[in-house]
């Protein structure tokens, strides 16, 4: 069992306790423990269960790459489950609780799927539950649902709030030991603007437990220091609980920065001109048959829990290593008064200077001789040995609580090849490192990702930081300044021996127990399996057994899983290669991701001069784009369906007004206007007179029409062009891509007024009156103001620009005024118009009075795929010009068959019936076109549609079929779409 | 340093586009505005008018009075190919107290170090998801605009991001 020691532990102040619950109980650490720290001090060293096999588990590591100790934390809004307890501080009150299992962590039902484990072999769930199909979905998924799986995700609405933060720098440093610290130095010296990022909530890194001396202080008190030099210079930022997550492109980096305050977690977009990655190494674990138990570590991890925390993991500590630097775990364990009864070296001999101090302090030591099983069931009891080349015979037993491991360590490429840095195999020191032959380069040719210290594969201290000095001095194109001396406790190591499954020939039964991706419970048996059926890309062989595919995203488990595949595969281990390293280095919650961006800042809603009265007289909203408008005006007690009919014969009664400012309006200016507006639309532009307007369809590329609109000519040579609510943006951007890019020469300017004017439709036979009763300058007679005119005045004392334009067949007018006095006007018709009953009406009135008419939207009927001829708008396509943008599509063969959609009204059979909008009309089993406006039109006191049907203006007068349901088919007569005042006799008094 | 979030009304805007080297638009500009025509990203002030460089072939003219302004450029400009128009009410403009720098990193994608912009500097850039443009006019002092329909939106971003305890102090504090 672990224990906290009666002193020690350079993190923590003792000081000052602070108690949490985990699992409910009652439990209390120091201030400066991790949450994982704080169990080990209370003996809790089962934390949870595995994903698949629900088996015991307990901390393996000290740091971001633990795979087990994984916990929920907090509760409703501020739960968030799968948190890594190594690298959680321990707050006051927190409330930890261990994940996937029932009904308790100590005895678990699920562990079940241990003794199931021959059953669940790798890529299970392809082999096993194929056949029959249905009972995935209904028996065997949900089943598997319940029984794997970490922490739930929360229902509830995220408490806490999040931000971004956009960051520039000339150099980035990520990583804040010794090499990062070095690397910042030489930076900061040549003059750049420097920004260091450390995940950890302390600098020094791997300086803070090694006994490494720098410029004569002990390693973690120079840390310490060299971290408050650079903050304190003024070209330095320094953050520390701040993770690099991802390296993209161009120098673009994300981090998170875990804060306190109102922001929980802070995500820096960064833009880095060089980005020196000082990220160390991971320790890598090795294979044996119960290395999963709790009490198994690896020995950094446990070296960490003794010198940072205090932390006893056990009385007695076997340690298994190929390597040297373990033995400074039992030296640390041994100067904690702990016993260290033996260490199982895999190495034939081991003659170093740290081996030979470890034999001095009675260690005993056994070379060659490799860890055969450990033995407990939710803890280590002892181990049994053997020879490590060995079949697994057993030559002895040793009780002990712990098992330091160590395989050796491999540098943190992973932010070095988001983009694209290559790994070479260093055969030497058994692990991939960075190629410097072949580095992520960026826009210059140069490397922009520069990897320093042991992320570059230099592991021993007194190397780490001249490579790092040389790497900044290559960032920064500068000569590397002077680095400290520094001294290890030892200066020499011996080479380790590869070792990833002991013993190398261990019987399958003892395969079948030693996992090498903890948290989704791969074994070196199932990657074997994976092997033998032929998966021989490590790719394949990561997605088929899982391996490396949990949250951990394999930190440990990768360099491992794909030394067991060379080994079956009989390749060396660069052949088979590593899987390939993508973002986030670990996770980032979906909350820092979306930043402010939640509530009422989500999503932008753009509201017009009016929006707070409609909002105020019974608005019910229709999202138009990013515009927020009124569907409808519901009075009390009125449905929208009665309100939109309400306001439809009110319009065609006496008079309506609609709040038309979402309208794009684009002011195009210059000498070549008309001609520049002449290839926009299909229709000619440049013959239109100053003083009125026209109606024109703006086709793209392919002959389709993507917009439609009145254009106003204001003088010779500036036009007002209206665009369509959604498409006000794009238009104004096509015209300047146009003009920017192929009609350079042409002398026109775009300016894009949408906003500048709020524009107030007054509609019905009654608008004239309202209008003049508003107070008005303006000459509203037939003969001044005709159809399809307009004129400039002034209504109420507020300058106003009439459009004389129908999108009702009403009389109409579409008053445009500077937004700011929107309201004042709106309120000046609303009181002139009391005596004819004037009527705000909302979009969907406005939909209905446009479809009685047989009028088009864009949208409606057309879908990018509408030629004019196909909405019978062949009057609205200029014959004379010589080119507009689409004309040439026109022409292709598949725009001129004659057995294309065509436009045509639908009057149902049952008139009090209204089409599905979207129905499809079937013809002898053919679907032979669809509805694309559909409503009941209190005008005419029936349901109207229009549809886009083949051959659609051959087939006046006959009754289709649409099929809404099994056993429902609405028929419908096809007949002219203009439903009303065929003649446009309304529009014209 | 306390922190504010001022709406600023009834100030002009004009959007001018044309030739910016034709001396005769640069003689119309000065003369509306008393304001020479800035460089690249830059702002120039006079008084309550400024001029700032918004593409190379736009420039935006805040002023007392636009449709005035409107006219006397139009008028000056007769004959020369341009477009001005009136953009006062498509706008909203924001004034910020305190640690901007700070605020603004938060959502626009720009480098805000002192090193890198300063007083007499323009940026058209974003704030969270829309389109803004921002300046300073004294160490202390930012002003943002965006459009008019955004204009709530902008307000509730800048009141959030000043939230006491808020800030990421990178620049200040």
């Amino acid at each position: 069992m672990s224990a906290r020691l009666p002193t020690g532990g350079r993190l923590i102040d003792r000081g000052l306790r602070v108690p949490f619950r985990f699992n409910g109980q009652h439990m209390t650490g120091f201030n400066g423990d991790t949450v994982t720290s704080a169990l080990l001090a209370d003996g809790q060293t089962l934390m949870g269960r595995s994903f698949k096999y629900h088996r015991p588990r307990g901390a393996v590591a000290a740091g971001a790459e633990e795979p087990n100790a994984l916990f929920a934390l907090g509760d409703g809004g501020a739960f968030e489950p799968n948190a890594r307890g190594t690298v959680t501080p321990l707050t006051e009150g927190a409330q930890v609780r261990s994940q996937n299992h029932w009904p308790s962590l100590q005895y678990d039902v699920g562990q079940l799927n241990d003794l199931m484990s021959k059953f669940f072999p790798a890529g299970f769930y392809y082999k096993t539950f194929i056949e029959p199909r249905a009972a995935w979905k209904h028996v065997f998924e949900p089943v598997i649902r319940q029984a794997a799986g970490l922490g739930p995700a929360t229902t509830k609405p995220d408490d806490d709030s999040y931000a971004y933060l956009y960051a520039y720098t000339d150099v980035l440093v990520i990583g804040a030991g010794l090499a990062g610290l070095s690397a910042a130095s030489t930076a900061a010296e040549a003059g750049k603007r420097v920004l260091v990022l450390e995940q950890n909530s302390y600098p020094g890194g791997r300086l803070m437990v090694d006994p490494v001396e720098v410029a004569g202080q002990e390693g973690h008190d120079w840390a310490r220091a060299e971290w408050a030099r650079l903050a304190a210079l003024p070209n330095v930022t320094m953050r520390l609980n701040t993770m690099a997550a991802g390296v993209y492109d161009h120098g673009y980096v994300l981090a998170r920065e875990a804060c306190s305050g109102p922001i929980r977690e802070r995500l820096w977009r960064i833009r880095a001109g060089k980005i020196i990655t000082a990220t160390g190494a991971i320790e890598r674990p090795i294979a044996f048959a119960g290395n999963d138990k709790p009490g198994v570590m690896l020995a950094s991890a446990v070296r960490d829990y003794v010198e940072l925390y205090g932390i006893s993991p056990g009385d007695r500590t076997v340690i298994l290593t190929n390597n040297d630097d373990a033995y400074r775990t039992a030296l640390s364990l041994v100067k904690a008064g702990l016993s260290v009864p033996m260490i199982l070296d895999v190495r034939e001999q081991a003659l170093g200077p740290l081996p030979k101090e470890a034999r001095s302090h009675g260690i005993r030591v056994e070379v060659g001789h490799g860890i055969v099983e450990a033995h407990g069931l939710n803890g280590v009891h002892s181990i049994s040995f053997g020879r490590a080349n060995g079949e697994g015979a057993v030559l002895g037993q040793i009780p002990c609580e712990c098992v330091a491991v160590s395989g050796g360590w491999s540098p943190v490429v992973h932010l070095y090849s988001h983009c694209g840095g290559k790994l070479t195999w260093d055969a030497e020191q058994i692990m991939f490192r960075p190629d410097e032959t072949r580095v992520p380069t960026g826009a210059d040719g140069t490397p922009f990702v520069i990897p320093a210290g042991s992320a570059n594969g230099v592991m021993f201290a007194q190397d780490v930081a001249v490579d790092a000095a040389e790497a900044a001095a290559r960032a920064t194109g500068t000569t590397p300044t002077k680095t400290p001396d520094v001294t290890a406790d030892f200066d020499s190591e011996e080479p380790p021996t590869p070792a990833w499954m002991i013993p190398a020939n261990a019987p399958k039964k003892l395969r079948s127990k030693a996992f090498l991706d903890f948290q989704n419970d791969v074994k070196v048996a199932d990657v074997e399996l994976a092997a033998r059926e032929g998966y021989e890309s490590v790719e394949h062989t990561k997605r088929y057994t899982t391996l490396g595919m949990a949250t951990d995203q394999g930190k440990l488990s990768n360099i491992p899983g794909l030394a067991i595949l060379a080994q079956s595969l009989g390749e060396p281990i660069p052949n088979v290669g590593t899987t390939t390293f993508r973002p986030p280095y670990t996770p980032v919650t979906i909350g820092t991701l979306a930043g402010e961006a939640r509530g009422p800042l989500f999503k932008p809603t753009r509201k017009t001069a009016m929006d707070a009265w409609h909002a105020a007289n019974g608005a019910e909203w229709e999202p138009v784009s990013d515009w927020r408008r009124p569907y409808a005006y519901r009075q009390k007690g009125e449905s929208t369906e009665a309100a939109v009919n309400r306001e439809v014969l009110a319009v065609r009664g006496s008079s309506g007004m609609l709040d038309a400012s979402t309208l794009g309006k684009i002011l195009v200016k210059g000498p070549d206007a008309g001609a520049f507006l002449d290839l926009l639309y299909t229709n000619k532009m440049s013959t239109l007179k100053p003083g009125k307007c026209r109606y024109g369809l703006m086709l793209n590329e392919n002959g389709f029409i993507w917009d439609d609109g009145v254009v106003a000519r204001l003088s010779d040579d500036s036009f007002l062009v209206h665009t369509t609510t959604g498409n006000s943006d794009r238009v104004h951007a096509h015209m300047e891509e146009w003009l920017q890019t192929e009609w350079w020469d042409m002398r026109v300017y775009a300016a894009n007024l949408t906003e500048q004017y709020a524009q107030i439709a007054v509609v019905g036979p009654n608008a004239r009156k309202v209008i003049e009763a508003a107070g008005n300058t303006l000459d509203m007679s037939a003969d001044a103001l005709p159809f399809m005119g307009w004129a400039d005045g002034e209504i109420a004392g507020c300058p106003v620009r009439a459009y004389r334009i129908s999108f009702s067949g009403e009389l109409s007018y579409e008053i445009a005024v500077p937004a700011g006095q929107g309201m004042t006007l709106w309120n000046a018709f609303l009181e002139a118009g009391k005596a004819f009953d004037i009527t705000p009406y909302g979009t969907e009135a406005l939909h209905v009075l446009r479809a009685e008419k047989g009028f088009i939207m864009i949208g409606d009927e057309t879908d990018g795929t509408v030629t004019p001829q196909d909405l019978n708008m062949s009057w609205a396509v200029s014959k004379k010009k010589d080119d507009f943008i689409g004309k040439r599509a026109l022409e292709r063969a598949d725009l001129t068959r004659p057995d294309r959609k065509q436009l045509v009204g639908l009057e149902t059979v049952e008139p009090s019936v209204v089409l599905p909008d979207g129905a499809h009309a079937v013809e002898k089993g053919e679907m032979i076109g669809h509805v694309t406006s559909t409503y009941f039109s209190p005008t005419l006191g029936r349901s109207i549609a229009m549809a886009l049907i083949e051959r659609g203006s051959e087939r006046d007068g006959e009754v289709l079929e649409f099929p809404v349901a099994k056993d429902r088919t609405i028929k419908a007569k096809v007949v002219d779409p203009v439903f009303y005042d065929k003649e446009g006799a309304r529009q014209n008094v | 340093m306390s922190k504010r979030i001022t709406r600023i009304t009834g100030r002009g805007m004009v959007t001018l586009r044309g030739d910016l080297s034709d001396p005769t638009l640069t003689a119309a500009v000065t003369a509306a505005t008393g304001c020479a025509v800035p460089s690249l990203r830059q702002i120039v002030w006079n008084g309550d008018q400024a001029v700032a460089w918004m593409s190379p072939d736009e420039l935006l003219l805040i002023v007392t009075d636009a449709p005035t302004t409107v006219t006397q450029l139009s008028q000056a400009l007769t004959g020369i190919h341009h477009l001005a128009a009136d953009v006062s009410d498509a706008r909203a403009t924001f004034r910020i107290t305190g640690p901007w720098r700070d605020i603004l990193a938060g959502g626009a994608p720009v480098d805000l170090h002192p090193d890198a912009f300063q007083p007499g500097e323009i940026r058209r850039t974003r704030l969270g998801q829309v389109a803004a443009a921002f300046w300073a006019t004294n160490p202390d002092t930012a002003e943002l605009v965006c459009f008019a329909s955004v204009a709530e939106f902008v307000g509730i971003w800048l009141e959030t991001a000043a939230t006491e305890g808020a800030e990421p102090n990178l620049y200040a504090g």
